[in-house]
């Protein structure tokens, strides 16, 4: 068939089945071009018609003009109907209440690594610091330090922040800082899992560094009475978002039996899920460390209570939340 | 091959043809993207600035949107962000089909380590070395940065009294000629009748001056006119 008289034939058809993508791109509008459009429920089969016609055109060599038009119509047609946009709130409610714990205990392996990157150095510093305070200069430099001490000051009427600071300014502070170093936590896991490891570790150990060295001042209280609230969401997130770092350097490093390509590709989708509940937790300790931790309205005991209940719900919610029957 | 364009087959059995976007037209995306950011981030700091401690709140805050979500948000709906826009790129997955939120956030969360050691080091270097343009992220999330097709208008061929060539013609070479004639109306008189003195033995008779006119008259032929 010559090419005039197959766009004789056909081009009604293409550009009907454009006007209802010019339709469906703009939602409310009326259609631009003049012309009846098709009705949806006609889509498919005419979407299938302009892929015939695409193959057709290509093998008969029309005109390269001809059929990058098809190509376009036909492609955007694969988007409207390939790319529906899921996504539904109860599927959020039902990851937060099944999928995220089921998920970590399906990557325990890697969650059990990462805490032990992390929790490692940091108990061998809480228990090393407290006999000797000085180490602390092996980890944060004297300006940070002088920082650590005016905020845990026991005089201060509010824990964890200067007297000057804003409990909401101290909350998108938490954000900011916190979330950004589990997203790089998470993403350096890509360099073979180097990365993932060196921010568990520094991490770890900077945390466990400040901790042995108040617990061995005068500073233990208003130190601890400020962590114990937020430290349960906290440093779950960081094990996390190391974890999903994990996932993704470990699949580079031992694909199985697919291109390593592949592997990432097929990890990523977990590390990623990861990360969205990881996010999730970070913003709740931020929530926490802007608004409970500075309190001293209460004394300390109930703050490690609080802390307590924290850690047994954190715990729970990653051993049992989402085991019953399947949802 | 030096073959920017990359083909996808889709459920229909057919195959689409995307074009890829490289390294240059992307860092320039960025750049535009990095300089709105800065304004967005500008008018927020300034208008806050009145509310002290709780507006240094409200910075830092926009400042971590900004930075993490803003490339993600604008992926996962509009399938590209304005600065992409401006340079007519979209990001879809490897399939053809535009993005969702999971592609979107793995692909900018990965930037942190694309950006290595400074300026997109690793994600350029990496861009480089695969016939995809990927960077670490677009492995990671399975994502293509192509070039959005725009509305093409197929080039009127034009019309001319048809004439059958005096021999049978390949179809390369009947494309060829009905390539020439869709141009020839962009070309003048002068280069138009250059291109056309070579298929020499198609032109055979027609007269000084009008080879142009007589390839026209065959890709009428070819095209079906009567």
């Amino acid at each position: 068939m010559r090419q005039i008289v197959f766009e004789q034939l056909h081009k009604a058809q293409w550009e009907a089945f454009e006007r209802w993508l010019d339709r469906g791109d703009r939602k409310s509008k009326p259609p631009a071009a003049p012309g009846v459009a098709l009705p949806d429920q006609d889509i498919p089969r005419a979407y299938r018609h302009i892929c015939q016609l695409l193959a057709l055109a290509r093998d008969r060599q029309y005109s390269p003009d001809l059929i990058d038009r098809l190509n376009r119509v036909a492609l955007r047609g694969h988007h409207m109907l390939y790319g529906a946009r899921g996504g539904h709130p109860a599927r959020v409610l039902f990851f937060f209440a099944a999928g995220f714990p089921r998920l970590v205990r399906a990557e325990w392996r890697l969650v059990a690594a990462a805490a032990a990157l992390f929790a490692g150095p940091l108990l061998l510093l809480l228990s090393v610091l407290p006999f000797h305070p000085d180490f602390i200069h092996y980890f944060i430099d004297p300006a940070g330090l002088a920082r650590f001490q005016e905020v845990y000051d026991p005089a201060n009427p509010r824990l964890g922040m200067r007297q000057s600071d804003d409990n909401v300014m101290m909350f998108a502070f938490y954000i900011w800082n916190n979330v950004k170093i589990g997203f790089q936590t998470f993403a350096t896991g890509v360099l073979l899992g180097i990365g993932s490891i060196f921010y568990l570790l520094y991490n770890g150990s900077q945390i466990g560094a400040v901790a042995g060295h108040f617990s061995g001042t005068g500073f233990s209280e208003p130190f601890w009475s400020f962590v114990a609230g937020h430290s349960a969401m906290e440093l779950s997130a960081i094990v996390l978002s190391g974890a999903a770092g994990l996932k993704l350097g470990s699949a580079l490093i031992a694909p199985g039996a697919r291109s390593r390509k592949a592997a990432l590709v097929q990890a990523a989708r977990p590390a990623v899920r990861l990360m969205y509940g990881a996010a999730a937790m970070f913003l709740a300790a931020a929530f926490i460390e802007g608004f409970w931790s500075p309190l001293t309205a209460f004394p300390a005991s109930v703050k490690y209570a609080v802390g307590c209940v924290m850690w047994a719900f954190v715990l729970g919610y990653f051993l049992f939340s989402g085991r019953g029957r399947a949802a | 091959m030096l073959d920017t364009s990359r083909r996808i087959a889709t459920p229909e059995g057919i195959e689409l043809t995307l074009r890829l976007a490289g390294p240059v037209p992307r860092a320039l995306a960025w750049a535009i993207d990095l300089l709105l950011r800065a304004v967005v981030l500008a008018i927020i700091a300034l208008s806050a600035a009145a509310l002290r401690q709780f507006g240094a709140g409200i910075i830092l805050l926009s400042a971590f949107l900004i930075e993490w979500l803003y490339p993600a948000w604008f992926e996962a709906t509009w399938g590209s962000t304005p600065g992409k826009r401006a340079f007519g790129l979209i990001v879809l997955n490897d399939d053809g089909t535009p993005l969702r939120w999971s592609a979107a956030l793995t692909r900018n969360l990965l930037r942190a380590v694309d950006f290595l050691p400074a300026m997109y080091f690793t994600g350029f270097v990496t861009m480089v070395m695969n016939r995809d343009f990927k960077r670490l992220g677009d492995f990671a999330a399975n994502t293509l940065v192509v070039y959005r097709e725009e509305k093409l208008e197929i080039r009127a061929i034009p019309e001319a009294e048809p004439q059958a060539p005096g021999f049978a013609l390949s179809i390369a070479e009947q494309r060829a000629i009905i390539d020439f004639a869709a141009r020839s109306t962009g070309l003048t008189p002068e280069r138009a009748e250059e291109l056309a003195q070579i298929p020499r033995s198609l032109i055979d008779g027609a007269p000084r001056g009008a080879a142009a006119a007589r390839l026209v008259g065959i890709a009428n032929h070819l095209l079906g006119r009567q």
